[in-house]
């Protein structure tokens, strides 16, 4: 499982990381960094919630 | 009654509605699941129509929503529901057909107030749809063949549409005139502080900001033009006029249904109306825990977490599960508007009858935080361009927690 995000469609309205916030991370510069790319199993169920909530459709998990 | 085989049907195809399809196939539900939509066009994304679709960044492709084929849904768009019973458990299509249901989600939306007396001008209209955009943004582009600055767009109502609308044209150099009732822009969500702030952002950028004012009269000029007049200041000839006066639930055609409407369509705490019948979205009224009242919220993130919770409802109940079991829905909401420069946020609750105060910042700065609350206790965080605050204080919110505490939060982030 592996986190991508489309950084010409970010916002930074920073839902992910209010939903997944190991995974995700809106810094004082207002730009998102991936705190773990390929993060473990258990965090699954927020990356997708964090898939769904983003209002700008720019997050998708890969499956390599 | 209806038989196995009629499925789960969903009215609206918007937000909501999608995301309720979503959460009803991710939760095993593998019946059939009918949509029906009065709108032809394929399901799309509404903040953008307000922002880069009107801006002309985005077109209509890249606005539409995305995974739609892998949900195996029966699509009926451009096709109105004109009437549901619940007894029978079927829905009455406009041309008289009735669409029978084992479960059904109603995501009906809301439909905008209309200035009375426009019907008969085309040039004013609201900002809901795909059509409203594509209309407001031919002007912008020059449909009348003058060059973006000899366009005018008068603005009615400066809440969240009506403020990004004006900025968007600012942005494009097409002049505005926006006339807002209220003292302030957004007064009644965000209060009198942080709505001067917008109208001081709003008149650097040259918008015409007409406070304390409504709009009088609008008379044709010609088949593209009409003039508008105002109760303050010279009347102004407008290409377009956009109406953002609220917008009222989508609920006229349940009048006979035997579901509960009151401002909206009334459910439990787990969004069910009725037996087998779940709501989700803008017309959804359910009474939240956090506040103690029925709440109705017109949010992006509360049609897909409403559309979530009511899908995954539904899928349980059809099943024959516990549906008590499942969570009750009561979320912190959470909105964004994007004008200019800044990007607003809410998280909780804020408005006119709130304290407010300020904990990151200043008023007049391009960024800072502002912590609303009651009695003491906080309700919301307000943040302009600063969303990492937000974010991080919006789950604090999630518990009983003192203004004082959050705003000492949001100072030491």
């Amino acid at each position: 499982m592996r986190v991508v995000v489309d950084f010409d469609l970010c916002e930074s309205n920073a839902i992910c990381m209010a939903v997944a916030p190991e995974i995700f991370e809106v810094r004082d510069d207002d730009f998102l960094y991936i705190l773990q790319d390929e993060p473990p199993e258990e965090l699954r169920g927020k990356l997708a919630e964090a898939v769904q909530r983003c209002p700008k459709q720019a997050i998708a998990i890969a499956e390599d | 009654m209806a038989t196995d085989a009629a499925g789960v049907v969903v009215v609206g195809a918007s937000l909501a509605g999608v995301h309720a399809v979503r959460s009803l196939r991710s939760e095993g539900f593998g019946g059939t699941i009918t949509v029906i939509d009065g709108q032809p066009h394929t399901p799309y994304d509404r903040p953008p129509l307000s922002k880069g679709f009107l801006a002309g960044d985005d077109d209509a492709a890249a606005i539409r929503l995305g995974g739609l084929d892998e949900l195996d849904v029966t699509w009926r768009l451009g096709t109105t529901a004109v009437g549901l019973d619940v007894e029978q458990a079927t829905v009455t299509l406009a041309n008289g057909t009735l669409v029978p249901f084992d479960g059904l989600v109603l995501a009906p939306g809301a439909v905008p107030r209309r200035l009375p007396g426009t019907d008969e001008l085309p040039m004013v209209r609201p900002l809901r749809d795909l059509d409203d955009a594509l209309a407001l943004r031919a002007v912008i582009d020059g449909a009348g063949g003058q060059e973006a600055s000899a366009v005018r767009v008068v603005v009615v109502g400066a809440g969240f549409i009506g403020a990004e609308v004006a900025a968007t044209c600012r942005d494009r150099g097409v002049e505005v005139t926006m006339v807002e009732m209220a003292t302030v822009p957004l007064e009644a969500a965000l209060g009198r502080h942080v709505g001067g702030a917008i109208a001081a952002l709003h008149r650097q950028h040259g918008v015409d900001l007409r406070l304390g004012a409504s709009v009088e009269g609008i008379d044709p000029v010609d088949d593209r033009r009409c003039l508008v007049r105002c109760t303050d200041g010279e009347p102004v000839v407008a290409d377009a006029v956009v109406v953002g006066i609220g917008v009222e639930p989508a609920t006229e055609w349940l009048a006979s249904s035997g579901v509960r409407l009151d401002n909206g369509i009334v459910t439990d705490e787990r969004l069910a109306a009725a037996a087998r019948i779940v709501v989700a979205g803008d017309a959804l009224r359910w009474p939240s825990g956090r506040t103690g009242s029925l709440e109705r919220i017109e949010h992006w993130e509360h049609a897909v977490a409403t559309g979530e919770a009511a899908g995954r409802r539904l899928a349980v109940e059809l099943a024959g599960g516990d549906v008590d079991a499942l969570p009750v829905f009561d979320p912190v909401p959470w909105f964004w508007s994007d004008q200019y420069d800044r990007k607003l946020q809410l998280a909780g609750r804020a408005g006119v009858d709130h304290d407010m105060e300020v904990a990151v910042g200043g008023l007049d700065e391009d960024r800072f935080v502002a912590v609303y609350g009651r009695g003491g206790r906080a309700t919301g965080v307000f943040g302009m361009n600063r969303p990492r605050h937000v974010a991080l204080l919006r789950q604090r919110l999630d518990g009983d927690v003192s203004v004082a505490d959050l705003v000492e939060a949001a100072a030491a982030l």
